[in-house]
């Protein structure tokens, strides 16, 4: 293609704390609107705010996590703007001295790895939420105050699956830190892309939109595919991009111009009067640094050098902390240096049942304890139970909380190898089916397999079809 | 017995001594603002507050036994009128106590129902610029009371209150008191917390007292200054007992007279009289030197950039979708953007709107640099000035306005003029250090001259042992107004 685009995420995380960054209110999600609000949140005249701590420690450690360097000074402004969302009509932010810059985030892509700057990491708070009904508009005022973490990458993504990359990868590592929820449909994860195109092979950045409103990470995969594609036709049709903000509408899987920049504001920031300059010593800034638990890259490193996994099975295993330390258990527990047997069972039918039961797919959410799948791999193992008949003793141990070997004992599963009872069987199988067999001699290998599976069938599943193959075959030949 | 023209402290004395009882003091103070403040106008006069009746909760216990205090219209009262004296915030009933009032209460004041007149948001000099009209200087009502808490001043002046709080950003506590004859602190920044005092410029603004003599500025002081949390700009220093450095005693005081500030603009009867008062100190023991302030001429413009910048955004919040005035509009044919415009348009005072296009200006991008980050950089130059001079010296003492009150209307038109007569009063609240008016003397004509002691920052025991040596060597604190 004659073209590339460069991509630059601007991804709002609200931080997990109980109280608001300049209030006592509290931030839970989803009360009666208007329900946790002071004169503070309000922007009432008069009041000033004050910083809650924990978040400043929040932006610390995540900064420091993405391998940024953080200020020893830092300090909050006012971004100025009317907005009916805004209770002050200034949003405290931060502007040039943000609490984390010069970071990095190493992220997995098609087989490769591929590291993306981190410009900067700022806090601030969030607006209030507009509702619009008919010709009147309301305000909830409840999110107004909620602490937001602003990460800002450099434009160093190249196309949508990079970017899907770098949201996973920055998403799970902040999980790990557990100082976010990072629900991007509860907007907990809010993310802005800019996007712009250049001829392959050209340095300079073109002209770039951004691109608002996407709501899921798959929405941020198709806005920014659509846009790329959008910004390529414009050109070779002879037009020219112009610098705009631009709404993704994920019901017509289209992106349409919200304002350009000559309608841009000029914020007007200036230093936060109320809010003295805040200095973290390198001594809070080490004691934070202590906190910070091993991350999912490093995680999946030490999962491929400990338990011989291989980088695709780690990788899938590390995205969630709690799953992640749920398979080391699981491996941990699984007897012998080859633990591919249970591996296999958590990123197979482990994670789909997970992905079918739970929307976020969460193995623990299974509530399968390790010894206990330990045991159904065991059997599975042992060949005492086909792989098939384990996925249905999975789905039963799921839903009744019964051990394997309960489950197994109770629908009487133990798999038939005994060659002497399975001979009657198939004996049996051999008279009723003339045909196959017949088509079998005649080189028809398929009809063996038939012919095996009348056997299973016969044996409500029980028997070992490796067997059964192997006595059919000799019996045929 | 006038029990209005008595001090807080006097007060006290008679009903610890049963001699009379707080009932009697809100009769003579209603009975004297009946009798005066339609001349003065130091009250607000709104609806909502116009027959509000006094009702004291008595507390025999407290500190303070029920004795009203008069609040400036822009410090937050749970439940009563705040409104800035603007439109824009007509009908505004805070939901919550500024800190300041909380303290008031707890010391077992009394918060007098109808706020003090000011300039809107506190922009002015004058007391002239308020929704409500303006309020009088006591001693001649042809004159301005000064501002922006000439309402406060005048009140106190006028026997109409026992004392008042006012708020000072850049003289808005000591310029008054100079014009109304009566005593006005600003103290050091962080000493006193600003929440709940409706912000003109944050990094500036400090709420203090007005008084009829320093021991009731003390004894004010000792109530409302202190460590808040509410405030991150509020400062964690002990306050002493205001009242102990009421000693009558400047021997050995290191006084410093900073030269720039007697050239030219200085009337010469105000000239005159600080000089008097400036002899008055060294006979009472005070060693009195010429120092300099070598950047007092830029305190004036970099002031009007710092105090607008923070004003036009603290101001933003006033756009009609919460409280105070929306203008009053066809909803179906209004867009957002209209609805602002007019709102603001309508609510605010010509002053206001010139002080926040000035802010919006200086703040806005190309100009940031020159100007706000310029402005900002000056500032720490005026502020150590004063770090230099406080090395030798114990105080300053100027002038506290280059001029006596002014007649009404005369300055209106010319905001440049009107804005000069903060000259000696605005590097105090660059630096963020305390400074005092005290009354020491009157022009011919028979207008009040106020001296301003300056410290350096949290130093209020020095400017109340200057203060209280000088006032209790002169007359002029116990000169009443005749109305």
């Amino acid at each position: 293609m004659k073209y590339e685009a460069v991509i630059g995420l601007e991804v709002h995380v609200q931080l997990k704390t109980n109280t608001k960054i300049f209030c006592g209110c509290s931030t839970e999600f989803g009360r009666e609107p208007n329900s946790q609000v002071c004169p503070v949140c309000l922007g009432f005249p008069g009041v000033l705010p004050v910083l809650n701590k924990t978040v400043l420690e929040h932006a610390v450690k995540i900064s420091l996590a993405l391998d940024c360097s953080v200020q020893e000074y830092t300090k909050f402004d006012r971004k100025n703007y009317f907005y009916p969302d805004l209770p002050k009509d200034f949003q405290i932010s931060q502007y040039d001295l943000p609490v984390g810059r010069d970071g990095f985030l190493d992220i997995t892509v098609e087989g490769g790895e591929k590291r993306v700057g981190i410009l900067r990491v700022h806090l601030e708070e969030d607006a209030g939420k507009l509702i619009h009904k008919d010709d009147i508009s309301l305000v909830d005022f409840n999110r107004a105050g909620v602490p937001l973490l602003e990460i800002v990458s450099r434009p160093e993504m190249y196309s949508p699956e990079e970017a899907h990359a770098y949201l996973t990868a920055l998403k799970s590592a902040i999980e790990y830190l557990d100082v976010a929820d990072c629900d991007m449909e509860k907007g907990s994860l809010r993310c802005d892309a800019n996007v712009s195109i250049r001829p392959r092979g050209e340095r300079e950045l073109g002209t770039k939109a951004e691109v608002k409103n996407m709501n899921s990470f798959k929405g941020v995969k198709d806005a920014l595919a659509y846009e790329i594609k959008r910004q390529i036709e414009s050109v070779e049709n002879g037009g020219k991009i112009i610098q705009e903000t631009r709404l993704w509408d994920a019901k017509n899987g289209k992106t349409f111009s919200m304002r350009s920049k000559e309608e841009a504001k000029d914020y007007r920031y200036f230093p936060e009067p109320d809010l003295p300059p805040f200095v973290m010593t390198l001594e809070n800034i080490r004691k934070i640094k202590e906190t910070i638990p091993e991350l999912p890259r490093e995680k999946a490193a030490r999962f491929i050098r400990e338990y011989g996994l291989s980088a695709y099975d780690a990788g899938i295993l590390v995205v969630n902390k709690k799953d992640a330390e749920y398979a080391e258990e699981c491996m941990r527990a699984y007897p012998g240096e080859n633990k591919k047997p249970v591996v296999n069972w958590l990123i197979g039918p482990l994670l789909s049942e997970a992905n079918n039961r739970t929307g976020g797919g969460e193995l623990t959410a299974l509530g399968i304890l390790p010894e206990r799948l330990i045991e159904l791999v065991g059997f599975v193992q042992a060949e005492q139970i086909s792989n098939l008949t384990g996925k249905s003793v999975l789905t039963d141990m799921i839903d009744t909380r019964e051990s394997a070997a309960d489950i197994i004992k109770r629908r009487n599963l133990i798999q038939i190898s005994d060659t002497g009872s399975l001979e009657t069987h198939i004996e049996e199988i051999i008279k009723a089916n003339v045909q196959s067999v017949e088509s079998y001699k005649q080189g028809k290998t398929g009809a063996l397999m038939f012919l095996v599976g009348q056997v299973m069938k016969k044996t409500q599943g029980k028997a070992n079809p490796k067997v059964v193959q192997e006595l059919l075959k000799k019996k045929l030949a | 017995m006038e029990l209005a023209k008595l001090t807080c402290h006097e007060l006290l004395d008679l009903i610890g001594a049963g001699k009379t009882s707080l009932e009697d003091i809100f009769d003579d103070l209603r009975k004297r603002i009946g009798q005066t403040d339609h001349k003065v106008r130091a009250y607000v006069r709104n609806s909502q507050t116009e027959n509000a009746d006094v009702c004291p909760e008595i507390c025999a216990q407290s500190i303070l036994k029920g004795i009203p205090v008069t609040i400036k219209d822009n410090i937050c009262t749970e439940g009563l009128n705040t409104e800035c004296c603007s439109r824009i915030l007509s009908g505004f009933r805070p939901p919550y106590d500024a800190t300041v009032i909380r303290k008031l209460k707890e010391a077992g004041a009394s918060i007098f129902p109808v706020k003090a007149n000011m300039d809107e948001f506190a922009f002015g000099s004058s007391t002239e610029n308020s929704y409500f009209g303006p309020t009088r200087n006591p001693w001649d009502v042809k004159y301005v009371p000064g501002g922006s808490s000439g309402g406060s001043a005048a009140a106190v002046a006028a026997d109409e209150a026992v004392w008042a709080l006012g708020s000072d950003t850049g003289g808005s506590i000591r310029q008054p008191a100079a014009f109304c004859g009566v005593v006005g602190l600003k103290p050091t920044y962080g000493r006193v917390s600003r929440y709940g005092l409706i912000a003109f410029a944050s990094s500036l603004d400090q709420i203090g007292p007005l008084t009829k003599d320093v021991r009731d500025s003390a004894l004010l002081t000792n109530i409302i200054a202190g460590y808040d949390p509410r405030d991150s700009t509020s400062v964690d220093v002990e306050v002493p007992d205001y009242t102990g450095a009421l000693v009558k005693d400047v021997k050995g005081l290191r006084v410093g007279i900073p030269k720039e500030y007697f050239v030219e603009g200085i009337d010469p009867e105000v000239k005159r009289t600080v000089e008097d008062a400036i002899q008055k100190l060294k006979d009472l023991g005070g060693i009195c030197k010429e120092i300099s302030l070598p950047h007092t001429r830029y305190a004036v413009p970099v002031y009007y950039i710092i105090a607008t910048a923070e004003a036009s955004s603290n101001l933003a919040r006033f756009d009609g979708v919460q409280y105070g005035y929306r203008s009053l509009q066809d909803k179906a044919k209004t867009s957002l953007i209209e609805m602002y415009a007019r709102t603001r348009g309508e609510g605010f005072g010509q002053e206001a709107k010139r002080r926040i296009l000035l802010g919006t200006f200086a703040l806005s991008h190309g100009y940031y640099d020159a100007y706000y980050l310029r402005a900002l950089k000056v500032r720490t130059l005026i502020k150590r000035d004063f770090d230099d001079v406080f090395k030798d010296c114990d105080c300053v003492i100027t002038p506290t306005s280059p001029t006596p009150a002014f007649k009404i209307n005369e300055r209106i038109e010319d905001p440049l003029k009107m804005y000069l007569s903060d000259l000696y009063t605005i590097s105090a609240n660059l630096a963020g250090i305390p400074g005092i008016s005290i009354p020491c003397g009157f022009t011919k004509s028979g207008l009040p001259v106020g001296l301003q002691i300056l410290a350096g920052s949290f130093r209020e025991e020095t400017l109340f042992r200057a203060a209280y040596t000088y006032e209790q060597s002169t007359p002029w604190h116990l000169q009443k107004p005749e109305l």
